[in-house]
């Protein structure tokens, strides 16, 4: 891992294979609805060329290194997804915040907000 | 094996995860918010987002294990995965995309384990969605340096002379691990030897099940 202090290697850190780390966690879980629904626009998106792969990479590789413990991976995934719509121009960021603003008022769970 | 569970799972596989019960947070606002922009912009239809998890939900190990059991079963068929596994899995209908698939095979003296050090990559048209633990820092990062502690963890203790090959995956490359074929299976159904293959033994974290049933 990078310390500010340390010149920079030449790896970044996504490119951790072969750094020592803790043991495997014994994680799995059955993906939530929002989960699958994140993989399935990245599917769509890139299958109608609004971003390739290497899009998707790029916005998830230029996130701060915490975010890696700090958000799960369909959270890092969302956040790369939306980047790179609003890059290619399909919505801008106004449109989005405008729009998370109104689902976030049909209420407080994701039931709510997804199906109000 | 701390990482095969079979008690109080999904169809999937999976435990069961709180849905749409839980408080809406930051990223799932943002993920309603862009699901509904593509469908107001023309993009995609809320039928074609269905469609498309519903496919990726019939993407199970036992793709795989079906592979796995026709190349035990099948000399042909197992020349054909060596020459382009690709084309061969996409003739079963388990289409991998632009994507190159190999398929790596363990014998009595070689054990293959898969990983993508960089992010997530993973035959999904074989295994379906990678496990969390596959996405894992520590998994990413310990494999390719400690493959033999690695496997350890996952309750897989090999000989000291069987050589082990980790293979790095990358968006464009992907592998699938042949188990061995267990010994006492000779005249089994392709079904029945399909039913020993485990999503681990796949990835090279597991063995097959034995034919005694163990």
């Amino acid at each position: 891992m990078n310390d500010k202090t340390d010149p920079f290697d030449g790896r970044r850190w996504h490119d951790m294979g072969g750094d020592p780390a803790g043991p495997v966690p014994d994680a799995d879980h059955d993906f939530a609805l929002w989960e699958k629904r994140v993989d399935a626009l990245m599917i769509i998106c890139s299958s109608k060329g609004h971003f390739s792969v290497d899009g998707l990479r790029r916005v998830l590789e230029d996130m701060p290194p915490s975010s890696f413990d700090e958000m799960s991976y369909y959270e890092r995934w969302i956040a790369s997804i939306a980047q790179n719509l609003i890059e290619d121009g399909v919505f801008t960021a106004a449109e989005l915040g405008q729009t998370m603003t109104d689902v976030k008022q049909r209420g407080a769970t994701y039931g709510d907000a997804a199906h109000g | 094996m701390p990482h095969d569970h079979h008690d109080h799972l999904s169809p999937s596989g999976h435990p069961f995860r709180a849905d749409d019960d839980v408080p809406l947070s930051y990223w799932q606002t943002m993920e309603i918010a862009v699901r509904e922009l593509l469908i107001a912009k023309g993009v995609t239809t809320a039928r074609e987002i269905a469609s498309q998890i519903e496919a990726m939900d019939a993407r199970s190990p036992a793709n795989g294990a079906a592979v796995v059991a026709r190349m035990w079963s099948d000399p042909a068929f197992c020349a054909q995965m060596r020459v382009d596994a690709s084309a061969a899995t996409r003739e079963m209908g388990f289409d991998v995309g632009p994507m190159k698939l190999i398929a790596v095979e363990n014998t009595a003296d070689l054990h293959n384990v898969i990983v993508c050090t960089l992010c997530s990559c993973y035959p999904r048209n074989l295994l379906g969605l990678p496990p969390d633990w596959y996405k894992s820092r520590a998994y990413r990062s310990r494999t390719v340096r400690e493959p033999r502690r690695v496997l350890a963890e996952f309750g897989v203790t090999l000989p000291d002379g069987v050589e082990i090959r980790v293979h790095d995956s990358t968006a464009d490359m992907r592998y699938i691990v042949i188990p061995a074929r267990p010994a006492g299976t000779e005249n089994w159904s392709e079904d029945a030897l399909a039913a020993l293959v485990t999503r681990d033994s796949m990835i090279g974290t597991g063995l097959p099940k034995s034919p005694e049933g163990g």
